[in-house]
């Protein structure tokens, strides 16, 4: 009795121990939503390429299983068939205490749009950890996550907590070891909030602008270019809602974190969590895929590393860091040296050297082969005496006796390299031809693969560019050398230089000396005189100051126009109309100079608006206009200065927005002259002053040659 | 110690009217009494940086300053007094005596500052780090917006207005970035360069420059022949020396002395990089080393110097004598919270008053005060935080609160005195009421008069 008396207590208490827990849920974004992985992505998603043959999918559930997750919401988009039909038949599925659910989703095109649609979902309901599924990490979540807790206790406005590392960038190259661009960071040492977050090089300029308030309110900030952000964010559930606000957030750092930052209404802040020794990359480029492959092989991703992942009896970490899968056909000659991986199947041939590359299952390389840096997928096969450095080789590739990778080439699935062919650095190879319409926005990666070519088996699609090519003289064929199969991509983003930025490849040493060469005559002009700096700032300053009177400018020349419109067309008197005007000027605090022109501007537009089918008629709206309002153009004209001015503002408007005036310009302004709106004196100083300017200034004085000379001669004959 | 002071002592400097004139420049402004260029000249002396150069804006100020100096100083320090012309600025006062400058390395200090931090610790750390420049900063004193009654708002504009963005490295030895608060009305920018050099920059904007610098000889005069249009030491040399010094066209710690071949100067160029790496306590070499490298690792073809900076501790005293206010905020710190700068002056902490003071019967003189020598006061006055010197006159019913009282001065009866600066020889006579203004040397003011802060001086001959 007292025993079951015991445990019923016990299970009350377990009871309402699971009512106050919490399960712990995050969100693993399945898509990368750029387009850095192509050709790759366009025939198998981002998150299922092998990352040292298990993938990348993989680590992410790992880790987040292994951090104490037991909820994940997988959202998947592009390719959205294979991620779901690959997680169904994993082991994740059926795992006790880790549910992954999918969500999918056809027409997402950002982040953003991912986190819209998974708030009406209505299936996060606390903090949640919000990842990309391309992440390989092994830090552990309890120290944040408490963090981000205590700090929401104090303060409910502290909705996210990003997770970040050291990691200096190369001074020279400006970019991380990931290939990640350069990241500038402020940073509260106290409070670790987050104050300013620049990624991409988006102002080129040598300046981080930091607003004054921000300098005002902390007294001291460190600034931060020695930081990576590991894209681990520990959220709260506004943070949802606020992409469903805020339905122009698309980019989870460029608009979320920037508009956050920025917007000091809602007071929402972030935070920062730093880790030192765990491990945490995301793969986001092919230098990342490179280096986090390394960091995997050389375990400091411990305990997710190869031989772990896949059980203890599939692969073996030998000596020299090299890992080999339990049936592996190795030649006797061949050398395997230190950092590789070779998968279970893969047959290996004679005198074939092989160092600091993964090479897949059920591969098969022959004699004499180099491979050095790769990553080979699986069932690929190489024949006897190819070479192969630093080259990302993906499933079902065939390389002939004797081809050549270069250093960075990318061989997408299923291409076929010709004999004795060379595939020149850095090029991407793939079945599928590469996209003519070019959307530099790398947002939409899904908008362009679901032109329909994506779906396509790869298997069939072989097929039918195989039977393509014996029709067709032109195809891939000639690109590939004989046999070969496959389209070179010409390279596009970034431009033909940048291609090494994020190859596998290493940066080569002669381009880093480029690099040092440009960066320091950059700097030559940075620093040639600190004047030079001071200036720029000020015509900066200027120039915004400029703009601001330049918005209030155009405003109030509209304003002129509607209430000169409304004079003409309501008959207001001429005095009236006066008045009218200079109360507009005073309060738009415009001078009478910038008054004169605008109303200039809207008689002439007046001219043109009423109806005429030729120049003679616009002519004469034109007199007809000038004569009825002459006296309201008068009153702003009081000296020669102002009347100078009208003539600039005329020509302008036969320049730019009304053409059918430039005819016209000497006649009209004879009649201006006529009817003593502008004198002599005006005119003449008008033709002195352009005498000087440029020819295609000039355009006008020629016109007026004529009535110029005439004003002179009449002057001199005054004088006379 | 192979160090060369120059003492910027300015001379009848405009926004101190009415307060300086010919006969009192302003090194010579009394603050508890004394001069104020006496505090910096006390502070070298204490340091042992007795090589001095007092510099001071015009010939008749010069030779007020040079007399006062030698006859106080006359044993204790090696000063030469240099008369530049007015409103040539601080950078341009440098190049007028540069062909004094023979040190190796040279202090520059504002002769209006008031401070107990020890130049010599400048100066070491300038010698430690073996920089281009070292700058002193120190806290930006809480204690001047305390009180003076400014409301709120008006604190805070000022507080805007005056702040400097000042960038260190983590280690807070060298200085990286320096804005002061004219050049950033709208928002801070922070070079880039020298960032991804560093990896980190701290910004602080709770600090400011207090005028001492330390400066490599070679390099300051490099700059100052290379760059003729600056003017300031802390607008224009010091920020230029920060910004370019990681692309250093004063060549300072790169120029070889003399002709030596080639190997030599590597291996003392070595020599020397490795024992300012010592001094410096540092085991990796400094960014400077680094950014100067080539990615191969060969010798350096860049060159770089380095800023340095000093962080006065934030319980040290630390203000310039550059405004009124700061005029008043100095005399009543110094006989207030900040006595020790006085040390061996008096011997009663609360109240410094004179030898030989008079006081008429009821008079009482509060604490934080200070009386001159000679001077008398009648019955039934009050003194309270204030300053009054030598050989002055009041008379009774007078009370003198917050206020500054120079020498021979004649105050009538009846008078209250608050929130204001009197200077010598000045006349007031009975019930004349003076709130938060300032009386020029020799002004009478007349019987029953009342201001608010004005400022009243004797019209020019």
């Amino acid at each position: 009795m007292g025993a079951q008396k015991k445990g019923a207590t016990a299970r009350v208490s377990e009871d309402s121990e699971v009512v106050a827990h919490h399960p712990l849920q995050a969100i693993l974004l399945a898509d990368s939503f750029t387009t850095k992985f192509r050709p790759i992505t366009l025939e198998r998603p981002r998150v299922l390429l092998p990352l040292v043959n298990i993938p990348m999918i993989d680590y992410t559930l790992a880790w987040l299983e292994s951090a104490g997750v037991e909820e994940v919401f997988v959202f998947c988009c592009a390719h959205s068939k294979q991620v779901i039909g690959y997680l169904g038949s994993s082991e994740w599925s059926s795992k006790p205490d880790f549910s992954v659910t999918t969500i999918e989703a056809n027409d997402s095109i950002s982040a953003g749009d991912a986190l819209r649609l998974i708030y009406e979902r209505q299936v996060i309901d606390g903090d949640f950890v919000l990842i990309s599924g391309d992440t390989v990490s092994n830090m552990s979540l309890t120290q944040a996550l408490e963090e981000h807790k205590e700090r929401r206790k104090r303060d409910a406005n502290a909705i996210m907590t990003m997770v970040v590392q050291q990691s200096k960038p190369s001074p020279i190259t400006q970019q991380s070891r990931l290939g990640t661009d350069e990241l500038f960071m402020a940073i509260n040492p106290d409070t670790k909030q987050l104050l300013y977050y620049e990624d991409k090089a988006e102002y080129s300029k040598g300046f981080i602008s930091l607003d004054k308030t921000l300098i005002a309110d902390n007294p001291s900030i460190i600034l931060h270019n020695d930081k990576q952000d590991c894209y681990i964010d520990i959220c709260s559930e506004e943070v949802l809602s606020l992409f469903t606000d805020n339905f122009d957030y698309q980019h989870l750092r460029r608009h979320f974190v920037k508009g956050l930052l920025v917007d000091d209404i809602m007071g929402y802040k972030i935070f920062t969590h730093e880790i030192h020794s765990s491990y945490a990359a995301r793969i986001d480029n092919f230098r990342s895929y490179d280096t986090i492959s390394k960091d995997i092989i050389q375990r400091w991703t411990y305990p997710f590393v190869p031989d772990i992942l896949c059980g203890s009896s599939a692969i073996k970490l030998e000596r020299q860091g090299i890992y080999r899968a339990s049936d592996v056909t190795l030649s006797r000659s061949a050398q395997v040296g230190s950092f590789t991986v070779i998968g279970q199947g893969t047959t290996i041939g004679n005198n074939t050297k092989i160092s600091h590359s993964v090479i897949g299952e059920g591969c098969s390389i022959g004699s004499n082969v180099t491979i050095e840096g790769s990553y080979i997928w699986n069932d690929v096969t190489i024949e006897d005496g190819c070479k192969l450095s630093h080259a990302i080789v993906c499933d079902g590739v065939t390389m002939k006796l004797g081809a050549v990778l270069e250093p960075g080439v990318v061989l997408s699935f299923k291409v076929v390299v010709g004999e004795q062919f060379v595939v020149p650095a850095y090029s991407m190879v793939s079945l599928i031809q590469q996209p003519t319409q070019q959307d530099s926005d790398e947002e939409l990666e899904y908008a362009d693969n679901s032109s329909g070519i994506v779906e396509v088996p790869s298997d069939k699609l072989n097929g039918e560019i195989s039977s393509d090519l014996s029709n067709t003289q032109y195809g891939p064929t000639p690109e590939l050398g004989t046999g070969g199969v496959g389209y070179i991509w010409s390279i596009f983003e970034g431009g033909h230089d940048e291609e090494w930025r994020h190859s596998v490849a290493p940066i080569p040493t002669d381009k880093l000396a480029k690099i040092m060469l440009d960066k320091d005559e950059d700097e030559e002009l940075l620093t040639q005189g600190g004047n030079a700096l001071v200036e720029e700032l000020k015509s900066d300053s200027e120039d915004d100051d400029n703009e601001g009177s330049r918005d209030d400018y155009a405003s109030f020349e509209k304003e002129v126009e509607a209430t000169f419109l409304r004079a003409v067309h309501e008959n207001v008197k001429v005095d009236h109309a006066v008045l009218e005007m200079n109360g507009l000027r005073l309060s738009y605090n415009i001078a009478a100079v910038d008054c004169a022109a605008a109303i200039f501007y809207s008689m002439m537009k007046l001219a043109v608006e009423s109806s005429h089918s030729s120049a003679s008629e616009l002519h004469r709206n034109a007199v007809e206009v000038i004569t009825t309002w002459q006296k309201l153009l008068k009153s702003f004209l009081h000296d020669i200065d102002e009347e100078i001015e009208v003539i600039l503002k005329f020509e302008e408007i036969c320049l730019e927005s009304a053409k059918e005036f430039s005819p016209l310009f000497p006649q009209i302004l004879h009649l201006l002259y006529d009817k003593e709106i502008l004198q002599e004196d005006a005119i003449l100083r008008w033709a002195d002053e352009k005498e000087g300017a440029d020819e295609s200034d000039k355009v006008f004085l020629k016109r007026s040659e004529k009535f110029i000379q005439w004003l002179r001669e009449a002057e001199e004959e005054e004088e006379d | 110690m192979d160090f060369q002071v120059v003492v910027l002592a300015g001379g009848i400097s405009k926004n101190l009217s009415p307060l300086v004139s010919k006969e009192l420049p302003k090194p010579l402004l009394p603050v508890a009494n004394r001069p104020v260029l006496s505090y910096v000249l006390q502070q070298l002396e204490q340091s042992n940086l007795k090589d001095l150069i007092v510099v001071v804006e015009g010939e008749d100020a010069a030779l007020v300053v040079g007399a006062w100096i030698s006859g106080t100083f006359i044993d204790r320090l090696h000063v030469e007094i240099a008369a530049v012309p007015e409103d040539i600025g601080t950078a341009g006062a440098i190049r007028a005596i540069s062909h004094h400058l023979t040190a190796k390395d040279i202090l520059v200090v504002s002769g209006d500052l008031v401070s107990d931090v020890p130049p010599g610790a400048v100066a070491a750390t300038h010698r430690r780090h073996d920089a281009a420049v070292t700058a002193m900063l120190c806290s930006i004193p809480v204690s001047g917006s305390l009180d003076s009654g400014s409301s709120g708002g008006k604190d805070k504009a000022k507080k805007l207005g005056r702040y400097n963005i000042i960038g260190l490295d983590p280690g807070k030895q060298f200085l990286l970035h320096i804005a002061t608060g004219a050049e950033i009305e709208k928002d801070a920018r922070l070079p880039k360069r020298i960032l991804r050099a560093v990896g980190q920059m701290e910004i602080r904007s709770d600090l400011m420059d207090a005028h001492m610098y330390a400066f490599k000889r070679s390099a300051l005069q490099e700059v100052l022949d290379l760059k003729d249009t600056f003017q300031s030491l802390k607008e224009d040399v010091l920020p230029y020396l920060v910004r370019s010094q990681l692309k250093s066209e004063a060549l300072s710690n790169r120029t070889p002395q003399g002709e030596e071949n080639g190997n030599e100067k590597v291996t003392s160029q070595n020599n020397q990089v490795f024992v300012s790496r010592i001094l410096a306590n540092a085991s990796t070499p400094s960014f400077h080393d680094r950014s100067s490298e080539n990615p191969d690792g060969s010798a350096p073809t860049r060159k770089t110097h380095k800023c340095c900076a000093y962080i006065a501790s934030s319980s040290s005293y630390c203000v310039c004598l550059n405004s009124i206010q700061a005029f008043m905020d100095i005399n009543r710190d110094v006989t207030g919270e900040a006595d020790h700068l006085l040390s061996g002056t008096s011997s009663d902490p609360n109240n410094n008053i004179g030898p030989s003071p008079k006081l008429g019967t009821k008079t009482t003189v509060g604490p934080h005060c200070m009386l001159g020598e000679g001077s008398e006061i009648g019955d039934k006055c009050q003194v309270k935080r204030s300053v009054i010197g030598r050989h002055c006159r009041i008379g009774s019913h007078v009370k003198v609160v917050n206020s500054i009282v120079m020498n021979h001065v004649t105050i009538g009866d009846g008078c209250i005195i608050q929130g204001s600066v009197v200077c010598s020889n000045v006349q007031l006579q009975e019930r004349v009421v003076l709130k938060d203004c300032q009386v020029g040397a020799g002004f009478v003011v007349t019987a029953g008069s009342e201001y608010k802060a004005e400022s009243l001086a004797r019209k020019e001959k």
